[in-house]
């Protein structure tokens, strides 16, 4: 029997580069007192110093799916695993499943998306990246799984910012953002974040693909403060107005809006299509969409080159009737996706 | 194939429904064997209920987690738990230890050979505990994703990622690997040692004749193969996985190689468990809605065993003398029905 969402196991994906702070978090979590129950699915079994039963040692074994599609990999051992959590349903709130350093996030993701019985039982909260702040500008240098961990984030926690000048935090920052503008970020010591900030925050969600906004944009007192605190003290070297702006050369993110109403005859097959020719290079994808003669906003989202998407509610009267997309991948071909895009405008 | 009148339903088949034990066994269940007469209801956790044939219900621990394997040799039960241990259950309700991983890992997937002799697996290595002398192990590329013995002689399956090995643990020689690629999750033996199948990730069986090893691909699922079944004398498998019970014929040298299957006692719904009776041409399907028919495999007649309404049926069996069958569903629903 299928369960409603609201029943369904939340699962945690906590990715971030070797040393960043992911055991630290984990401990937290493990450790305080919060009134909930996780079970843990590790790579490593001994980093967390805790003895509790739910936490399971995983080999993380990445499995091609038989389609003939090679970025279709699903994690094999998840798969079993979270089967056998499921018979101890009710001993346990939630499940977090931490990824090797080195791991890319996207076949624990699309485990989510491929497997009828993982998807019965659970559904993918969201996925946490701790990044460390003193040593992540060189990591997105030299080591393309750490640039793949931000680029998938739904969250961030930015780690060990007591380590690093005012100054080092605006880069780091500034560089993440050049990547993933849209993720969560949560500036910490020692993982000192809120769990409820990082936990049970339903960026799978489709009901809840709502805010599409890059999050510098709305979370602009921070950045701020920093920004005339500088000014104060004299340090500005770089702009007099506005953050610090970066592209990455190798990922980014694209945004596409509309507000004239798409055809859902040519957007639909546009949308499978890119995702099915240029499904290596798009990470995540995302979108709130208004069709043309269509009461309801549907809502979609994506890893790599599988897709899931859904009417969603009806717009509301006086809301915009506005289309949103995001994606964020590995050189993408811009043009040709804004040229698609345009297309599916319905004239 | 078999062409079926799409007339049929639930109030114009023949009803056992009255004549059927109903039980409150109060827990998940997630297979189901029997023990001479005993039904043993295997729950998702920590306990098994036995049931004797009058009805009465005891129930015995087990293990200390979830219970994640069963099998059985008619005389015992054996079991893996993600307590890291091996453990054996008799009609009597004796329970013994048999092993303790030491690295408390899970017990995947349990075996048992009809001569006493137990495999189990922990993360890539497979163990197998014969009449005499130490334990054996071998190790697999991947996780073990199923176990099976040979009919014949000390023969252990193991199933993996890309394919299934084939070992003998009281011999020198190397393993025999039959490589298909993808996830193989399950594994059975032919009765008559001619062929192996397995249950893979994808919807889809896949299968080898052992003389030559050569492939047969059985696709067309809606949803992944759990529950497998030779019908009696070993001519047809009937699985799981389709709004029909798909039997696939292996009366031939050839196997299903080119051959269409028998789909049988078609439902509005997803069957979940199947179990041929164990001399008759007879299975027990049981339905995503909660239905458990009784099927003639030679003309397709069905017989309602259970309504439709309740939760999915979980696991299904018949006593060896084939006059008692048994079924449980995923909310601990359950009932007995004798012959």
């Amino acid at each position: 029997m299928a369960e409603p969402t609201s029943q369904k196991i939340p699962v945690t994906v906590l990715t971030g580069y070797l040393g960043a702070g992911k055991t630290t978090l984990l401990n937290r979590i493990l450790s305080e007192n919060h009134g909930k129950k996780y079970a843990v699915i590790v790579n490593e079994f001994g980093e967390i110093g805790i003895d509790n039963d739910l936490i399971i040692g995983a080999d993380e074994e990445v499995f091609e799916m038989n389609n003939g599609c090679v970025c279709c990999t699903v994690r094999g051992d998840l798969v079993r695993i979270l089967d056998g959590l499921m018979k101890r349903k009710g001993k346990f709130d939630a499940i977090i499943v931490e990824t090797t350093g080195l791991a890319d996030p996207a076949p624990v993701a699309q485990t989510f998306f491929v497997d009828e019985d993982v998807q019965k039982h659970a559904r993918l909260d969201a996925v946490v990246t701790v990044a460390d702040a003193k040593w992540l500008n060189d990591r997105l240098k030299d080591a393309p799984e750490a640039k793949n961990q931000i680029a998938f984030a739904d969250v961030i926690v930015l780690n060990k910012t007591d380590l690093v000048s005012k100054a080092e935090l605006a880069e780091v920052e500034a560089r993440i953002r050049a990547i993933n503008p849209y993720a969560k970020l949560h500036r910490t010591e020692r993982c000192q974040v809120a769990l409820s900030d990082v936990l049970e925050r339903g960026a799978f969600d489709l009901d809840r693909i709502l805010e599409l906004e890059p999050e510098f944009l709305d979370a602009g007192d921070g950045h701020d403060h920093d920004h005339d605190h500088h000014h104060g003290h004299g340090h500005d070297h770089d702009h007099s107005h506005g953050l610090k702006h970066y592209h990455d050369e190798d990922m980014q993110s694209l945004s596409l809006r509309s507000d004239k109403p798409l055809d859902a005859t040519k957007f639909m097959p546009w949308l499978q299509n890119l995702v099915a020719s240029e499904g290596q290079k798009i990470l995540r994808s995302k979108g709130i969409l208004a069709f043309t003669d269509d009461d309801d906003r549907y809502v979609f989202q994506g890893v790599h080159m599988m897709l899931e998407g859904d009417h969603q509610r009806a717009w509301k009267k006086g809301e915009a009737r506005e289309s949103r997309l995001v994606f964020i991948g590995r050189e993408l071909p811009e043009q040709m996706i804004r040229d698609g895009f345009e297309n599916c405008i319905t004239t | 194939m078999k062409e079926f009148d799409p007339g049929t339903n639930a109030a114009s088949i023949v009803s056992v429904t009255d004549r059927v034990r109903p039980l409150a066994i109060g827990m998940p269940v997630t297979s189901l064997h029997f023990l001479g007469d005993i039904a043993a209801f295997v729950g998702a956790e920590e306990s098994v209920a036995l049931v004797s044939a009058d009805g009465e219900i005891s129930s015995v621990a087990v293990h200390g987690g979830g219970i994640l394997c069963a099998a059985t040799d008619g005389a015992r039960i054996v079991m893996g738990g993600d307590d890291g241990k091996v453990v054996a259950l008799d009609k009597k309700g004796e329970v013994t230890l048999l092993a303790t991983d030491a690295k408390r890992r899970w017990i995947d997937n349990v075996a048992v050979h009809p001569d006493g002799a137990i495999a189990w697996s922990a993360g890539k290595t497979a163990y197998v505990r014969g009449g005499k002398g130490e334990d054996k192990f071998f190790e697999v590329p991947s996780t073990v994703g199923g176990l099976a013995f040979a009919p014949k002689g000390l023969r252990l399956a193991i199933a993996h990622y890309n394919g299934v090995t084939l070992w003998f643990p009281n011999m020198a020689a190397n393993a025999e690997v039959l490589e298909w690629a993808g996830s193989h999750l399950g594994v059975v033996f032919s009765p008559d040692n001619k062929f192996l199948v397995t249950a893979m990730h994808e919807p889809a069986l896949h299968g080898w004749r052992l003389a030559d090893t050569r492939h047969m691909r059985m696709t067309g699922y809606p949803g992944r193969v759990r529950s497998l079944s030779w019908s009696a004398g070993g001519k047809g498998l009937a699985t799981s996985g389709a709004d029909t019970v798909i039997i696939w014929p292996f009366g031939s040298k050839d196997g299903p190689m080119g051959k269409e299957p028998a789909m049988l006692a078609p439902l509005q719904a997803r069957v979940s468990a199947v179990a041929c009776h164990p001399k008759q041409d007879i299975l027990a399907a049981g339905y995503s809605d909660g239905t458990v028919l009784m099927v003639r495999l030679t003309d397709g007649a069905e017989i309602l065993v259970r309504k439709n309404g309740g939760a999915q049926v979980s696991a299904l069996a018949w006593n060896a003398k084939g006059t008692q069958l048994a079924f449980a569903a995923e909310d601990g629903e359950a009932g007995l029905l004798a012959l």
